[in-house]
C-alpha cells in the first residue's frame, strides 16, 4: 500500500452492467484522466450518470470491464480494495454501528497493525481535525447527521491515504450544514495535501470545491476543466444545460465571422459565440437567466421584445418567465419589478449567448 | 399544575388496547392456563408430600439422568446446526443465480417432518441401507457402522431437521446487515476474514444467540426421532420420553407434569445463560448511518 504518490492515471476505465432485458450497457465509458497529487477533482453529473460507478472502480469495490488504473508506475486496478488503501467516504456514511467513534476512526489503523499508542495519538489528531474531540466514546447512533459525516471523513483520512474518495458526502445534510461542511472538506484537503475525488450532483458544490471538474452524462465524460471554464464555456449543450444555461432556443444560422455567429428565427435576430465547430444551417443558442438583462442593448443589438408570463419572487431578485414574439419561452433574473402581461425589452451580450450544434434535448 | 397532572392521569381509556384482547385470551387459554395447571398438578402427587414428584425425579436412576441424556443430544445438535448454518448463510448473503436453488434445497427438510426424516434415515443409514452398501465398496471399510438405533441416529436427525431453521434465521440476520459496512471495512484495509470477524460477527452475535436459543429449545424437546432412530431404553432415553412414560404408561399425570416442569426449567436456564451473554454485545440497528 502506497502512502504517497505523484499521479493517478485512469486510462479508458470502463464498467459494464447488465441492464433491463439483459442488454449490457456502459455505466462508465472510457474515463481517462490523470490526477496529480494535491488536486481536488469533482465528478459532476445528474443522478445515474455513473459517478458512483467511477468512484467504486477506483476504490476497488467494482471490478473494471476495461481500461487500467495506475498509481505512478504501479498498476492497481487488479488489486482488491484492502490493498489499494484509498480512504473512502460513503454517501450514507457506513459507520460501524457497534463501534465507538474512536474505534470507528481507529479501524483502518488497527487493520494496518499500527501500535495501540500510535493509533490513540493519530485518532486524537483526526478527531481534532474534524472538530469532534469529546465525542470519542459515543456510538454512531448517538451522533447527529453532521457529526456522523465528520466521523466518516476522519475515518477515511486517518490512514493518510494517497487518495480520498467521497461519494456525495453532503447530500444527507441540511442546507446550512452543507455549506459549513463544504468549507471544512476543502480545509482538510489542504491540510492532508493528497488528492481528493469528490462525487456530487450539485454544481455549486463542484464549483466551490474543485480544482478541476469532470462533467459526466450517461457514463460518458462531457468535459474536464477548471470550474471557471465549465461555468462560462460549457463544451456542449448537455454541460450548458446542467450548468444552468436554462434558455435554449433553436435558430437558423445566417452567417458566421470567426467565432461570431449571426442567428435568426423569423422576426428575431441574435448574435452569439460559437462553442463548437462551425454550425450548419440550424444551431442552438444557450443563455443563463442571470445574464439576460432588462433594457436595450448597444444600438439595439441582441434585443428582444417580450411579454412577461410568470414572476417567481426570490428575495434579492425574481425569476421572470417571458415569451418572445415567435413563441419561445425564456427566463431571466432581475431585481426590477415586473408583472404578468407587461411588455419588456430584454437583451443578452453577444459573448454570453453560446451557440452549439443542434442536439436532441 | 396539579389539575393538569391529574387530568393526564385520568387520560381516556385507549381503545386500541382492546385489539390486544384476543391475543391475550389466546395466550391465557392455550399457554398460561395449561402451564399453571401443570405446575399445580406437579405438586399434587398420588402419594407422599407436595414435593414427592420432584424428590422422585432426582433420586430415581431412570429419571434424573435424562436431563443429561437430552442435553448431550440437544447441545451438540444446536452447536452443529448454528455452526454449519453460519458459514453457509454467510456465503449465501449476496444474491447470486444459485442462491435461490441452494436455499430451496437446504430448506426442504423443514417441510418433511421428523417422522418422514426418521423413515428416510432408517433406509439410508440403516445396517442394510445405501450408505452401508456404498461404504462396503471402500477397501478400508471394516465393520458395519451403526448410525441408527443409537445416539448418532438421533443426533443426525436433529441436525437434518434443525438445520434449515437455523439457516433461514441466520440468513435473515445476515442479509439485514448493510453490505456497505463490509465495503467500508475493505477500503480501510480489512481482508474478507477481517471483515467477517470485525463487522459481521459482532453485529450477528445477538441474532446468533437468539437462533441458538430457539434451535436449542427445539432440540431439547426431541421425541419422535429419539424413539424411532434412537435407543429409547438407554442412550437416547430423553426427558420427554420419561414424561411420556409417566403419563401414558404409568398414568401418573402428576409425575409427568413435574418432569415437564423440570424440562422447562432446564431450557430456561440455558436460554437465560445464552441471552445473558448476548447482553455483552452491541444490539442496535445494523445499518451504517442515517439513510
Ligand atoms: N450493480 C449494478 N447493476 C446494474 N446496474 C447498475 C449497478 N450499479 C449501478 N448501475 C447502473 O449504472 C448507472 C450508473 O449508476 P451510478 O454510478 O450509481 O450513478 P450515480 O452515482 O451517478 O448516480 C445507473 O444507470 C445504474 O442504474
Ligand atoms: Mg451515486
Amino acid at each position: 500500500m502506497k502512502q504517497d504518490f505523484s499521479e493517478l492515471r485512469l486510462d479508458r476505465v470502463t464498467r459494464r452492467f447488465a441492464g433491463v432485458g439483459g442488454k449490457a450497457f456502459n455505466a462508465l465509458d472510457e474515463l481517462t484522466i490523470t490526477i496529480k497529487r494535491g488536486e481536488f477533482i469533482a465528478l459532476l453529473g445528474p443522478s445515474g450518470c455513473g459517478k458512483s460507478t467511477a468512484l467504486n472502480c477506483i476504490a476497488g469495490l467494482l471490478p473494471l470491464s476495461g481500461g487500467t488504473i495506475q498509481l505512478d508506475d504501479l498498476r492497481i486496478d487488479t488489486l482488491p480494495p484492502e490493498s489499494r488503501g484509498f480512504g473512502m467516504v460513503f454517501q450514507n456514511y457506513a459507520l460501524f454501528p457497534h463501534m465507538s467513534v474512536e474505534r470507528n476512526i481507529g479501524f483502518g489503523l488497527r487493520m494496518r497493525g499500527v501500535s495501540a499508542a500510535e493509533t490513540t495519538m493519530r485518532v486524537a489528531n483526526a478527531l481534532k481535525l474534524v472538530q469532534l474531540t469529546g465525542q470519542e466514546h459515543k456510538l454512531p447512533g448517538q451522533l447527529s447527521g453532521g457529526q456522523q459525516q465528520r466521523v466518516a471523513i476522519a475515518r477515511a483520512i486517518v490512514i493518510e491515504p494517497p487518495l480520498v474518495l467521497m461519494d456525495e458526502p453532503l447530500s444527507n445534510l441540511d442546507a446550512k450544514l452543507r455549506i459549513e461542511t463544504r468549507a471544512e472538506i476543502r480545509r482538510i484537503h489542504h491540510e492532508l495535501g493528497r488528492a481528493t475525488i469528490y462525487v456530487t450532483h450539485d454544481q455549486d458544490e463542484a464549483l466551490s470545491l474543485a480544482d478541476r471538474i469532470v462533467v459526466m452524462k450517461d457514463g460518458v465524460v462531457q468535459q474536464i476543466d477548471r470550474p471557471q471554464q465549465i461555468y462560462a464555456q460549457p463544451a456542449n449543450l448537455h454541460v450548458a444545460r446542467f450548468m444552468g444555461y436554462r434558455n435554449v432556443i433553436e435558430m437558423d444560422v445566417e452567417g458566421a465571422t470567426g467565432d461570431c455567429v449571426e442567428l435568426r428565427d423569423r422576426g428575431i435576430r441574435l448574435s452569439g459565440v460559437a462553442m463548437q465547430a462551425p454550425p450548419g444551417a440550424r444551431a442552438m443558442v444557450a443563455m443563463r437567466p442571470e445574464e439576460i438583462v432588462v433594457g436595450e442593448g448597444p444600438q439595439g443589438r441582441n434585443t428582444l421584445a417580450v411579454r412577461v408570463e410568470t414572476v417567481e419572487y426570490g428575495g434579492r431578485d425574481s425569476l421572470v418567465g417571458v415569451v418572445t414574439a415567435t413563441g419561445a419561452r425564456l427566463f431571466l433574473r432581475t431585481a426590477q419589478s415586473a408583472a404578468p402581461g407587461d411588455a419588456l425589452s430584454i437583451h443578452v451580450p453577444a459573448e454570453r449567448a453560446l451557440v452549439y450544434a443542434p442536439t436532441p434535448a | 399544575m396539579n389539575t393538569q397532572t391529574s387530568a393526564l392521569a385520568r387520560a381516556p381509556f385507549d381503545r386500541t388496547l382492546l385489539l390486544a384482547a384476543p391475543a391475550t385470551l389466546f395466550m391465557v387459554a392455550l399457554f398460561i392456563y395449561p402451564f399453571l395447571y401443570g405446575l399445580w398438578l406437579s405438586f399434587e402427587p398420588a402419594k407422599g408430600d407436595w414435593l414427592a414428584n420432584y424428590h422422585k425425579f432426582f433420586t430415581a436412576d431412570n429419571l434424573w439422568p435424562t436431563i443429561w441424556t437430552t442435553l448431550k443430544l440437544a447441545l451438540p445438535a444446536t452447536l452443529i446446526n448454528v455452526g454449519i448454518a453460519l458459514p453457509i448463510a454467510f456465503r449465501m448473503r449476496v444474491k447470486s443465480r444459485y442462491q435461490r436453488l441452494i436455499t430451496t434445497v437446504l430448506v426442504v427438510p423443514i417441510t418433511l417432518g421428523t417422522v418422514l426424516i426418521a423413515d428416510g434415515m432408517l433406509t439410508y443409514f440403516g445396517p442394510k441401507g445405501w450408505l452401508a452398501h456404498l461404504l462396503e465398496l471402500l477397501p478400508f471399510y471394516e465393520g458395519p457402522i451403526r448410525l441408527t438405533h443409537n445416539y448418532w441416529g438421533v443426533l443426525i436427525s436433529l441436525v437434518i431437521s434443525g438445520f434449515p431453521f437455523a439457516f433461514l434465521l441466520i440468513l435473515s440476520y445476515i442479509t439485514g446487515i448493510d453490505p456497505v459496512l463490509a465495503r467500508a471495512a475493505s477500503t480501510l484495509g480489512a481482508s474478507p476474514a477481517a471483515q467477517f470477524r470485525h463487522i459481521y460477527l459482532p453485529l450477528l452475535a445477538p441474532g446468533l444467540a437468539m437462533c441458538f436459543c430457539l434451535a436449542f429449545v427445539q432440540a431439547y424437546s426431541v421425541f419422535p426421532s429419539a424413539v424411532l432412530l434412537g435407543a429409547p431404553a438407554g442412550p437416547t432415553r430423553v426427558i420427554s420420553l420419561a414424561a411420556y412414560e409417566a403419563a401414558f404408561e404409568q398414568y401418573d399425570y402428576s409425575l409427568a407434569s413435574a418432569i415437564a416442569m423440570i424440562m422447562g426449567f432446564v431450557q430456561l436456564i440455558i436460554v437465560a445463560i445464552v441471552l445473558g451473554l448476548r447482553g455483552l454485545f452491541y444490539r442496535g440497528p445494523v445499518v451504517g448511518g442515517k439513510g
